[in-house]
């Protein structure tokens, strides 16, 4: 074996750091799917005829649909009846204020380092915890309501703002969309429903923090993010799940609908737990993530630090409807021992003058695969259209596998489209050099990753870079000897 | 400070330095010349521990302790110091940011507080000047793009931010004009002090004229063959590298 291998051989020693279960008394529907699972699920949440017979028809829909197979990954079939759809948190009464957070969850957030009192009082952003399906509390609701912003759980939103989720929910991803927007469809349990009303300008980034905690879970949230004309929003999405031996699902529901001159900016750190060293374990995350730029000069922008679950297939997509509107999609993907990631986006360019932005930093190490799959299409109508991608395929050691699938689907002559693809590995000279200058191996990996996905980096509000940034030397740790 | 008793090493199976011998003392500065291929670059390469080579024999002490002993950043943060003759790209990473991670972990070995945003920024300022180096190359991504001329530079000005006690210069002098071989020189000469040395690895005597050496040695097929003083150089420039060869070669 050369040298290099040698050196960059121990691809395997990080453990999770996440890695603990809250010992809190769980509320769960019976494992397995039908059609009472739904009407429990329904029931549970109390929620209206209509969003049951909207859950209905997206289960009758599934039961139609097959597993897609197509992507890049490999994993044992799912059995769709040994997975336990709801698990919320008993409830003791209702919360009124934080403080009445039962002090174990309070403990289980405090963990995470997003303890939500500290969040509130140092960072100015207004956290939606769902710990398991359910919102446990909402910070800065008071403020938002103010200027008129709704940012509440979806449960919650389903009996307050019923006009507004009957008009957009599966307004972007309809029910019909994917296997696993189907299913989300029949069975999400919570999630965060936002909405910024006409020329409002959200003053602070709003964020929600995901978690799966009860075994054998699925979580299946939604989020529905509505901008009316001329607002701005920037939404933040932090994930984390315990260690468990056994896979779980999970398969959210992201919508976005932008109206004219409006900017939506949605960021993604996801650290889902990505199963051991071997392999075993570990959250499949099959998500299914859109906006649509539906006004004219509108602006959806994606940005996303992947670096959990043991499988990741997800592409953040968006539809450029409105003419002069803008999509963009930052991704860093880091996948490390057994880890497979598909992911990517989608630009449907549909409207003039239309723009979009694709920059994607794959990180490869240990026994991973990293693909990249992307799809920039430009309607017959959409002249003057532009895109530029580019795709750079890092990869540490000889194990694990870089992809890069782009489709490129052009109808109208007046379009321009770049692509860019570099793969490279991460060079001993570069360590070496680092070395040379008293860096250590593992902070000069650090430093160098950092620097390769420094474009994307650059996109994260602040608080959310510097973490992102440990979370990329956390998951690449013991990667190189 | 530095002993060099009898090394050998070879990369894979070419046996490259075949019984080095050595002493460098505090304040001095040494000149290795000799033609190509025959062994300098691999002399400093070893130094500073670059894992291509395998020490087959001999042994090498800097500061009392057993260099060959010791990873590459222990030796950097013991205070051994190499001018690379290619300077690495790395991008995104800014000089400033680079260096100032350098800096801090060498603290940190010395049991050192690490520098704060604005003392750190304070001792980039000072030492920019020695080596007349531009503020904007420092926020710039680590060497890419960077001109020959400006990546010898930096290398110096990483010189004079994390002052060695051992520099080792490789090659430091090729592909530099006149202007830039005199700054480069200027920046050395500068930080020489009386508990610092320099090791100046170069295949010309151009640079000798600037870096003023204490000994010269003549590198040929991994032996020194031959030391003096700077007179040695200039008869090397008069006369080449050939009678040496033909010296040497009537020994064996």
């Amino acid at each position: 074996m050369s040298k290099d291998n040698r050196v960059l051989e121990e691809i395997t020693t990080s453990e999770y750091k996440y890695g603990f279960t809250s010992d809190i008394e769980a509320d769960s529907a019976p494992k397995g799917l039908n059609e009472d699972i739904v009407r429990f699920i329904s029931a549970k949440k109390n929620e209206p005829e209509w969003m049951l017979e909207w859950r209905l028809k997206a289960y009758h829909h599934w039961l139609t649909m097959k597993e897609p197979t197509w992507p890049n990954v490999k994993y044992p079939k799912i059995d769709f009846q040994d997975i336990i759809y709801y698990s919320a948190p008993k409830k003791k009464k209702k919360l009124n204020s934080l403080d009445e957070v039962d002090p174990e969850l309070r403990e289980t957030f405090e963990k995470l380092g997003i303890s939500l009192d500290e969040q509130k009082r140092l960072t100015g952003v207004a956290v939606d915890a769902v710990l398991d399906s359910v919102s446990v509390a909402t910070t800065f609701k008071k403020k938002l309501h103010e200027l008129g912003i709704i940012f509440c759980s979806f449960s919650e939103a389903v009996h307050e703002h019923p006009e507004l989720i009957k008009k957009y929910i599966g307004s972007v991803v309809p029910i019909t969309d994917n296997y696993y927007a189907a299913l989300n469809s029949a069975v999400f349990s919570d999630g965060s429903f936002c909405y910024i009303p006409k020329g409002v300008r959200c003053p602070m980034e709003l964020s929600t923090y995901f978690r799966i905690n009860a075994a054998n879970t699925g979580q299946f949230e939604r989020t529905l993010i509505v901008a009316e004309e001329g607002s701005y929003v920037s939404y933040l999405e932090g994930c984390t799940a315990p260690m468990r031996d056994e896979n779980q699902l999970h398969a959210a529901v992201v919508e976005i609908m932008a109206e004219k001159n409006s900017e939506v900016k949605y960021s993604t750190v996801q650290n889902w737990y990505p199963g051991d060293k071997n392999g075993k374990g570990g959250i499949y995350n099959f998500v299914t993530k859109r906006g649509i730029c539906k006004g004219d000069g509108s602006k959806i922008s994606w940005t996303q630090v992947e670096t959990g679950s043991a499988i990741t297939w997800k592409y953040p997509s968006v539809i450029l409807k409105g003419d002069n509107s803008i999509g963009e999609f930052y991704s860093v993907a880091v996948t490390n021992n057994h880890q497979q990631a598909d992911t990517g986006t989608k630009m449907i360019h549909l409207g003039k003058n239309t723009k979009s932005r694709i920059v994607s930093k794959g990180v490869s190490a240990g026994f991973s695969q990293n693909s990249y799959r992307g799809l920039v299409k430009v309607h017959k109508r959409a002249e003057n259209s532009r895109n530029f991608s580019q795709c750079d395929s890092l990869l540490m050691g000889d194990k694990c596998g870089a992809h890069t699938f782009p489709y490129i689907e052009i109808e109208n002559s007046t379009a321009r489209v770049e692509h860019e693809a570099t793969t490279s590995k991460i060079g001993e000279d570069q360590i070496f050099y680092c070395n040379q200058r008293g860096i250590a191996t593992e902070d000069a990996v650090a430093l160098i990753v950092n620097g390769y996905c420094k474009e994307v980096l650059n996109q994260l509000p602040m608080e959310f870079a510097v973490e992102a940034q440990k979370l990329l030397a956390l998951t690449l740790e013991g990667s190189v000897g | 400070m530095l002993t060099i008793k009898n090394l050998h090493a070879q990369i894979e199976d070419n046996q490259i330095l075949r019984g080095i011998n050595l002493e460098v003392k505090p304040g001095e500065v040494h000149a290795i010349m000799g033609p190509n291929g025959s062994g300098k670059s691999t002399l400093a390469s070893v130094l500073a521990g670059r894992e291509d080579y395998e020490v087959t024999d001999g042994e090498v002490i800097f500061e009392g302790k057993d260099l060959l002993d010791l990873a590459p950043e222990e030796r950097a943060r013991e205070g051994v110091f190499l001018a690379f003759q290619y300077p690495v790209e790395i991008p995104g990473v800014s000089s400033t940011n680079f260096l100032k991670t350098a800096v801090n972990q060498i603290r940190e070995h010395k049991g050192l507080d690490p520098l704060d945003a604005v003392s750190f920024l304070k001792l980039i300022k000072e030492k920019m000047k020695l080596v007349e180096i531009d503020q904007s190359l420092l926020s710039r991504s680590l060497n890419e793009g960077f001109s020959g001329g400006e990546k010898k530079r930096n290398e110096i000005f990483q010189m004079a931010v994390l002052d060695p006690k051992l520099a080792i210069l490789d090659e430091t002098d090729s592909g530099l004009d006149i202007d830039a071989l005199r700054i480069v020189a200027n920046g050395v000469n500068q930080l020489k002090r009386a508990d610092n040395a320099v090791i100046v690895v170069t295949h010309y005597q151009r640079l000798l004229d600037y870096i003023i050496p204490d000994f010269v040695h003549v590198l040929y097929q991994g032996r020194i063959v031959k030391s003096g003083d700077k007179s040695l150089a200039l008869e090397l420039e008069d006369k080449g590298y050939d009678w040496i060869k033909d010296e040497v070669g009537s020994l064996v």
